[in-house]
């Protein structure tokens, strides 16, 4: 199945996402475990480390180890400039994670590309896969990162995260497919 | 009417080739016969492994696509490029002063140094150098060091954490953090700082920046002798750093490989002495030179490197002039705010300089530092206009990666870990 | 120190010397395409020159020169002289820049190309260093570099056609290599309407 866009809005999300008790219990331990694989390409590398570090401990939140193979992780962090060149290596590894994935664009060259507009900049890692979190700066502070950190964890406690409401999507369908058979 | 006899294990298999034994199929081409049982050899196959350009490293992104005999590499094919932001080309788009910001995320780990170079290359052609004020060539010297220290507390304490030393990298990363708040009270921000101006410093130094420096210099000196208290008599450390990737004097002058990578290899060269820019004669220091140019002589160097650095930033404190930050030349520098906003001339002028950008006289220069690297230079071609024409940056790091497909040469894929590390390979300046 | 090496090469290799300037300081060395690796070659063996270590290899594209506030002297370039396709100005220079790291002097070597006949001898057998070097300029430029022991793109991807840093190459022109299924892959519109 194609990478879609889903619509994470609130309000959309209300109308046929419903989370049931197990599913809220499920999200609360997600969100508190996010195993980070920081794709990690320019400038902002460097920030990251200094949240990965003792001051800005990302630590508190859960996110702390990062698990260098895709299979391992849940949280891909797009650090950094994506070039064209680029490219077919982040789907591959967006591809290759297990689902439920989230993604974060650090940075605002992973956003939209930043003041890099040329012929081998990707004007913003969206183009390849679908984004949940968009961190600006150039390079953001530590402080927004974690801004950013406790936005996803609220996102993802509501399931609205991208991968979390197709996977829904997908459950609802088969659901409803049983439904009319059985 | 006999039963089908299975054959005795060991005797060679019967009828025709589809009828393998398992032994066969696994052992590949050789035949059984050719084979003792005392052997338990394996058919060697030469293997293609790619390594990137995903790194868990953080060096930025940079292929190799190896070919290992097991363990040990027999060929190696460095594929750079992933972080190519064209930075020639979007200079040629931008004002003179525009660059700045792109030149920050060139070297990223060291960005005040880039600022230096290219407020160097253009001053070169403007005809300025040497008649900056004392003041701003003190303070480009300082922060120039501080981006010194931080360049080489990111490379080791990440090269160590690579080799498994986690508490040195959180020690290091401390350090640097401590450095970053005084960049930032500086220049305004943490890393990209855009703080040097053609002719001179945007903005001086705070108020307290003496006293906050010193301690500063105080608490790394303290964070130094517990990080090289971990790692330099540390077995493994030792065991995975010498030894490897050793490079050779002449090998280092043949391939351009300048900075601490030259110097481990026993090349007496530093930009900061022998083509001696801005203040730099009138401070002591000493530059080390290391011997064998492997990966552990690397490592003291950058160690050394740093110390010498404190020992100008302090002697820099000590001699800092008072006065202006930026040359008194109408040609670069914007009017003061009080005249911009109540003379007509001032506000033309500052209008024209942020439009138009600084015009520089048609011509070329190529002006070159220290950077954490070793010879950061840049040639600059100016056609008269405020926008440069060719802005080539000659990267330290993209010559010595370069030299890594020879280094890793017959060495196991574990030690590419080191080698990498200690090239300290930014990709932001590899790949411009 | 630029003078001394300037007259030292002008007196070895009269006839293959178009013509040298010195600019702030750098001494320059116009070369004739077909002498360079000769010259080269004497440059790195001679004794007094001993140019062992390559700094930077590169090309210039004139198409767009056009320049104004030139200093008085000497020039390649007379000052109302843009391009043109009469040969006379080539459109390429290819550029060394060479150091000597027992004498400490520096030189800057020059060589014109023409467009139609974009070629230039490969000095990496001389300085390895200028392998990599080389394979940018190609990557970025089109100068084929001929004997190069790999000359093929470096920075960017196979696929890509046509060579960027050319005056003519618009800066946002993207290739794109992989979008997202909902996007199409015709290259974005910039928002300055893309006239770049």
């Amino acid at each position: 199945m194609g990478v879609e866009l889903t619509t994470t809005r609130l309000e959309d999300a209300a109308k046929w996402a419903k989370q049931s008790a197990v599913e809220r219990a499920t999200n609360w331990g997600r969100k508190f475990s996010l195993f980070t694989y920081p794709f990690v390409t320019a400038c902002c590398g460097m920030e990251f480390m200094s949240v990965a570090g003792p001051k800005y401990d990302i630590a508190r939140f859960g996110a702390e180890f990062p698990r260098f193979s895709p299979r391992q992780s849940d949280l891909l962090m797009i650090v950094g400039t994506i070039t064209e060149k680029q490219g077919p290596a982040l789907k591959r590894v967006f591809d290759q994670m297990a689902e439920p994935k989230w993604v974060i664009a650090f940075g605002v060259c992973a956003s939209t590309g930043g003041f890099y507009q040329n012929y081998h900049a990707m004007p913003g890692a969206d183009q390849v896969i679908p984004v949940d979190v968009y961190i600006p700066g150039c390079p953001p502070r530590p402080e927004q990162v974690l801004d950013a950190l406790i936005m996803l964890m609220d996102r993802i406690q509501a399931g609205r995260g991208h991968s979390q409401l197709r996977l829904k999507r997908e459950q609802l369908i088969t659901e409803a497919a049983q439904d009319e058979q059985g | 009417m006999a039963a089908p006899s299975t054959p005795p294990v060991g005797a060679p298999p019967p009828g025709d080739a589809s009828s393998r034994s398992l032994k066969q199929l696994v052992l590949g081409r050789k035949d059984v016969q050719d084979l003792s049982d005392t052997e338990q050899e394996l058919p060697p196959d030469l293997m293609t492994v790619n390594m990137g350009p995903s790194h868990p490293a953080m060096h930025g992104t940079v292929r190799i696509v190896l070919t290992v005999d097991g363990e040990r590499i027999v060929a190696a094919d460095v594929h750079p490029g992933y972080l190519h932001r064209c930075f020639e080309k979007e200079s040629e788009y931008a004002t003179f002063t525009q660059v700045f910001p792109y030149t920050d995320r060139l070297n990223y780990v060291s960005p005040m140094i880039n600022n230096c170079g290219w407020a160097m290359a253009v001053e070169k052609l403007m005809g300025l150098t040497g008649h900056l004020p004392r003041r701003a060539e003190y303070i480009r010297v300082i922060v120039s060091e501080i981006s010194r220290i931080t360049d080489h507390l990111t490379c080791l304490g990440a090269s160590a954490m690579e080799l498994g030393a986690f508490a040195v990298f959180l020690f290091f990363l401390k350090a640097r953090e401590w450095l970053y708040e005084l960049l930032e009270k500086v220049s305004g921000a943490r890393l990209t700082h855009s703080y040097v101006r053609i002719g001179g410093v945007s903005k001086d130094l705070p108020p307290n920046f003496h006293a906050e420096l010193t301690l500063c210099l105080d608490q790394i000196v303290k964070v130094m002798v517990e990080g090289e208290g971990l790692l330099n008599n540390n077995k493994i450390f030792r065991d995975r750093m010498a030894g490897i990737g050793a490079m050779t004097k002449e090998d280092a002058i043949a391939t351009g490989c300048v900075g601490p990578i030259a110097r481990a290899a026993g090349v007496d060269y530093d930009v900061r002495k022998d083509y001696p820019y801005s203040v730099y004669p009138e401070v002591e220091f000493d530059v080390p030179v290391g011997t064998t140019g492997d990966c552990y002589d690397r490592y003291l160097v950058r160690i050394e490197e740093l110390k010498q650095s404190i020992r100008i930033l302090r002697q820099c404190l000590t001699q800092i002039p008072d006065g202006p930050i930026m040359v008194d030349d109408p040609r670069v520098t914007l009017p003061p705010k009080a005249a911009t906003y109540n003379t007509i001339e001032s506000m033309i002028r500052h209008f024209k300089h942020i439009v138009d950008g600084i015009k520089v006289p048609a011509g070329e220069a190529y002006a070159f530092v220290e950077g954490g690297n070793g010879e950061l230079g840049f040639y600059v071609v100016a056609d008269g206009t405020g926008r440069p024409y060719k802005a080539y940056v000659r990267s330290p790091s993209f010559v010595h990666l370069s030299t890594a497909s020879k280094l890793i040469h017959g060495h196991l894929i574990a030690d590419v870990v080191p080698i990498f590390g200690m090239i300290n390979m930014i990709g932001g300046e590899c790949d411009k | 120190m630029s003078a001394k090496v300037l007259d030292a090469l002008k007196a070895a290799h009269g006839d293959a010397i178009a013509f040298v300037e010195t600019q702030h300081g750098d001494a320059i060395a116009w070369v004739k395409r077909d002498q360079l690796l000769a010259v080269a070659t004497w440059l790195k063996t001679d004794p007094a020159m001993a140019f062992d270590a390559p700094v930077f290899a590169t090309c210039i594209d004139r198409l767009d020169w056009k320049p104004q506030h030139v200093p008085p002297g000497p020039q390649v370039y007379p000052a109302s002289a843009a391009w043109t396709d009469d040969g006379a100005h080539p459109r390429f220079e290819v550029v060394y820049q060479l150091r000597s790291s027992t004498h400490k002097h520096r030189l800057r070597l020059k060589c014109a190309v023409p467009e139609h006949d974009a070629r230039s001898p490969s000095l990496a057998g001389l300085w390895p260093a200028f392998e990599w070097q080389e394979r940018e300029t190609f990557d970025m430029y089109g100068i084929k570099y001929d004997n190069h022991p790999d000359l093929r793109r470096i920075y960017l991807y196979e696929e890509f056609v046509g060579y960027p840093l050319r005056k003519d190459y618009p800066k946002e022109k993207r290739q794109p290599l992989v979008r997202r299924d909902d996007l199409p892959m015709n290259p974005i519109k910039s928002p300055t309407g893309g006239h770049r």
